[in-house]
């Protein structure tokens, strides 16, 4: 019993002083909760792969009603932002200019040809440079002119367009919103650094600081500095994430279709495979700017590319594949998506959530074997 | 006592029951990863008992903080064994941690909580019990003196505060034994004091048992007994008296004869080969002579200079006990001569003024420093001595006044006067991985010397400052004093009129601050003027004029023996410089001519 109360004790001390920092030092709250605003602001906004108001050059040698009624479609079409020239020369000093990414051009036959049943073609030059909204140019522009030739078709005129007009859908869900699929894997995103960054970074304080040498000197058991460095950062760690997901739902307007009680329960999960990870770092780095690299190589940049957020991994090559099954945020992105755009889909969560808790409890007993009271590793 | 042959153990055999720390053959190897291992300790062996301060003293690298830490289970011995209260520090850890207060270098306190915080954080560490708590904060708060400050976070104490914060976190639990490592190391002289006065009493009244590294050889004096490391190996052991017995008749005190600087007997008695050691104190010369020096000889080759005994100290046993091949070369004369006659100005200052916002961190700060001299500026910190500093360099503009450098307005033409000065950092401010080779090579171009003359100045540095060695070994990795030295060649590359120098010997062990201060002296004979900044009192002695500074104001200003003098009372007739520093930070006394210095005290420092 004697023992039991001084453990609580000295647990209680530690968390105190944990505590005390976080609230006191700004930069655990900014890590916490500053950087996961700004980086949900900063992606949520800035890295939707959607193009809306591509600023286009229009051409239009013919001029007359049936090609007005063409380029009206593009008008009309949020994607488009017509902007009519004189001559192709004109044009392609707008897109040399950055002014226009596209040309979209009619030639002066081109009412003749469509009318009298032959082949009328509408040219459209795209610039490159960009390859992924290159494409999604192609993709809007076909979409348009379907429209069109669709509308022609029904009133019983000649599309002239080739029969083959592609319906498609770019790339992503119905309402083209790339932000209801990119917000829930960010949050991913988010937790894997704070939680990896929190623990590596405070731990890597602790030693600059000299305050580490005076705590080894105590007589603080292994398995409470491994409590007090958790407990605390778990929690604001799952502060920050509850923060997250509520400006994705209220701010981005993402739905969320599964249990709150679910999201809880594998963001834990996660967090804690996270601040294992970090901990186990911290065990073998004592200088906080090292600590913020290696956190960042080794867990954002994987987290990155290999959970799936970014890049689909089923396109990508075997043995990234292979490798990604390693990284702890490809199981949270899936769960996540699910999550928020599906529901609670047990036979998808539960198997990735077993894999978290393996993954949590891999990390935080090597990081337990790896705390030392001695100054040598 | 020969420097062979280390004292015998002081402690009697039947007082075995009294001995709470026993060392035992121990020894302790850091494996290197490209370099070969480094041997910390060497079959070390002493003990320490109840009742008494046991001093662990020797130079940077001697294995001091190693000892302590293994005492304290942070490391595992090599060889050997560390036993205290009886239960072995490498396998009965925890039990250990429970009885002994350690206190780290950094004081091991948590800047972001205050000072009630950090102290109830170790009582919950260590397991105080609740309902002694209050008895003991009250105490060590009181002994401490802390007890106005208990809302107020470490971060925001002054390091001697800190310090003794960090001694009330050690001692929570009553520790049975106290580890100190290097507790004094740069914290100003009435804190110094104040610390050893707690220690001393803790000792009387509770009986503990204090092991106290230190590199301070003044400290040493106050312990009850004195273990002298040198390079992992004990090289002697006994009381501080039994150290300076056999010196008596070997220390001198030399008066320069009139119209003479007791600086230039200094640099000549340096060279000498029977000479243990030279330094300046109270404005004379101190020697202490190898055992078989013929003092005759000496007398002769000093002329009509005054020559007194001296009573030996800790530190003259000290220095004769250390090898003398492991000392540091002597710098040899210089070639650079600055020309122009010593009573030029060479740094004018008048009414200088600087604000931070609304903060005063100097106010109207008039003097001048003549060519040649050694000018020192004093003060503990956030006195507004490194403001000063900056300003008088060029990094930083003055708010108001008037400030001149070799003649040039700095407000107007500070490149001029900088290609003039040259600046050592106070920190280590060289590129770490660059070569000593490189980083020469390096500032000397940024200095402006290119082809045949940065050769030849390259090549002087290395011989000076017996660099050769080190050229092809990164800035970062040079042992010791070494890095202080590539700094002050690197300050010196272009041959500048005046030197300044921030702190240039904090963090650095009395053998290489004996080498520096000799350097000094060189340089400013050949007619080089030198203004530093230093918190080591006694170093004041070897400048010329000083500047004694508290919260940006003028306390004292003169020679060392004009500032000595304000000191003297009758009970102390000969004060030391540590004395007139206190007496003065007291306001106890202050400079006759000009108005009441305010009183430093430490809780309003910035």
């Amino acid at each position: 019993m004697k023992g039991k109360a001084l453990f609580l004790m000295r647990l209680r001390g530690i968390l105190v002083k944990e505590t005390l920092q976080i609230l006191r030092d700004p930069s655990s709250i900014a890590l916490a909760i500053v950087m996961p605003m700004i980086l949900l602001f900063l992606f949520g906004y800035g890295v939707t792969l959607d193009a809306d108001h591509i600023p286009t050059a229009l051409v239009d040698d013919d001029g007359s009603a049936v090609a007005k009624e063409l380029t009206a479609r593009f008008d009309l079409s949020p994607n488009f932002e017509l902007l009519p020239t004189r001559t192709m020369v004109e044009a392609e000093e707008l897109i040399k200019n950055r002014e226009a990414h596209a040309i979209i051009r009619l030639q002066s036959d081109f009412t003749a040809r469509l009318l009298s049943g032959r082949e009328a073609s509408v040219q459209l030059i795209v610039n490159g440079i960009d390859a992924n909204r290159a494409r999604l140019i192609q993709g809007y522009a076909r979409a348009a002119l379907a429209n069109w030739s669709s509308m022609r078709l029904a009133r019983g005129e000649t599309a002239g367009l080739p029969a083959v007009i592609v319906s498609q859908r770019v790339w992503f869900n119905e309402s083209t919103e790339s932000r209801d699929f990119m917000v829930p894997g960010l949050i991913t995103l988010i937790m894997t650094l704070i939680g990896i960054l929190l623990t590596a970074l405070v731990v890597a304080r602790e030693w600059e600081r000299g305050t580490m040498e005076a705590m080894l000197v105590t007589p603080l058991r292994r398995i409470e500095i491994l409590i007090g460095k958790i407990l605390p950062y778990y929690i604001l760690g799952m502060l920050g994430m509850g923060m997250s997901v509520v400006v994705a739902i209220l701010v981005f307007q993402v739905p969320f279709r599964g249990s709150v009680a679910a999201l809880i329960l594998f963001s834990s999960l996660f967090m804690l495979a996270s601040l294992g990870f970090g901990l186990l770092l911290s065990a073998a780095i004592r200088i906080q700017f090292v600590a913020a690299q290696v956190s960042i190589v080794a867990g954002f940049l994987p987290a990155f590319f290999l959970s799936g957020l970014i890049f689909d991994l089923e396109s990508t090559p075997l043995p990234i594949q292979v490798i990604s099954h390693i990284v702890p945020a490809r199981y949270f992105v899936d769960i996540s998506h699910t999550l928020f755009m599906a529901g609670d889909i047990w036979s998808i969560l539960v198997p990735d959530g077993l894999v978290l808790a393996g993954m949590a409890v891999f990390f935080i007993s090597l990081a337990y074997r790896n705390i030392t009271k001695r100054l040598e590793k | 006592m020969s420097n062979s042959s280390p004292i015998a153990p002081h402690h009697a055999e039947g007082a075995k029951a009294d001995i709470v720390l026993m060392v035992e053959a121990l020894s302790k190897c850091f494996p290197g990863k490209k370099t070969p291992e480094i041997q910390a300790l060497d079959n070390v062996s002493f003990t320490v008992s109840r009742n008494q301060v046991t001093g662990l003293v020797g130079a940077d690298g001697a294995g001091k903080t190693t000892l302590i830490r293994i005492a304290a289970g942070l490391l595992v011995p090599t060889s050997g064994s560390v036993t205290v209260l009886g239960l072995d520090s490498a396998t009965d850890t925890l039990e250990i941690q429970s009885r002994v207060g350690y206190m780290p270098q950094k004081f091991g306190l948590y800047q972001d909580l205050t000072v009630a915080e950090n102290m109830t954080l170790y009582a919950d560490l260590q397991g105080v019990p609740s309902k002694e708590r209050t008895d003991k904060f009250r105490r060590l708060l009181q002994m401490t003196d802390l007890g106005a400050y208990t809302g107020r976070r470490a971060g925001a104490l002054s390091g001697g505060m800190k310090q003794k914060l960090g001694l009330a976190c050690a001692l929570i639990k009553s520790p049975e034994i106290l580890l100190l490592d290097e507790p004094t190391v740069g914290v100003d002289p009435v804190s110094r004091r104040e610390l050893w006065k707690i220690v001393n009493e803790l000792v009387e009244k509770d009986g503990i048992g204090v092991l106290v590294s230190t590199a301070y050889l003044d400290e040493a004096e106050k312990c009850d007994q004195v273990v002298v490391l040198h390079e992992g190996k004990v090289l002697a052991e006994g009381t501080p008296k039994e150290f300076m017995r056999p010196m008596a008749g070997q220390v001198l005190l030399i008066d320069a004869s009139p119209g003479k600087k007791a600086r230039n007997i200094y640099t000549r008695l340096s060279g000498m080969d029977d000479i243990v050691d030279v330094t300046i104190r109270s404005g004379r010369v101190r020697t202490v002579l190898a055992e078989n020096a013929d003092k005759n000889a000496l007398a002769e080759s000093l002329g009509a200079a005054t020559i007194h005994q001296a009573n030996p100290t800790f530190e003259d046993a000290f220095m004769a006990l250390i090898p003398r091949s492991a000392q540091h070369h002597q710098p040899s004369p210089s070639t650079f001569l600055h020309p122009g006659h010593d009573q030029e100005e060479i740094v004018r200052t008048h009414e200088l003024q600087k604000m931070f916002g609304t903060f005063e961190a100097v106010k109207k700060l008039s003097f001048s420093v003549k060519r040649g001299e050694i000018f020192g500026l004093l003060g503990p910190n956030g006195a507004g001595k490194s403001t000063t500093f900056r300003m008088l360099c060029g990094l930083l503009p003055a708010s108001a006044g008037e400030i001149s450098v070799a003649g040039h307005d700095l407000r107007r033409a500070r490149a001029k006067a900088r290609a003039r000065l040259g600046y050592m950092a106070q920190q280590f401010s060289l590129y770490g991985q660059l070569t000593t080779r490189e980083n020469l090579s390096f500032f000397g171009k940024a200095y402006g010397l290119s082809g045949k003359l940065l050769k030849t100045r390259m090549e002087w540095a290395f011989d000076e400052f017996s660099l050769a060695r080190w050229a092809n070994r990164p800035a970062g990795g040079l042992p010791g004093g070494n890095k202080q030295r590539l700094a002050m060649a690197v300050a010196l590359l272009h041959e500048p009129d005046i030197l300044f120098l921030d702190e240039p010997t904090s963090g650095v062990d009395p053998f290489a601050r004996r080498e520096f201060w000799l350097r000094i002296n060189t340089f400013a004979e050949q007619g080089t003027t030198v203004v530093v900044t230093t918190h080591f009192m006694e170093e004041a002695e070897y400048c010329d004029r000083m500047l004694i500074m508290s919260q940006g104001d003028t306390l004292a200003f003169g020679t060392p023996a004009e500032i000595r003098e304000l000191a003297k009372t009758s009970g102390n007739p000969q004060p030391t410089m540590d004395d007139a520093f206190i007496a003065l930070a007291e306001g106890k006394v202050n400079m006759a001519q000009s108005a009441p210095a305010p009183p430093y005290r430490e809780d309003t420092l910035p």
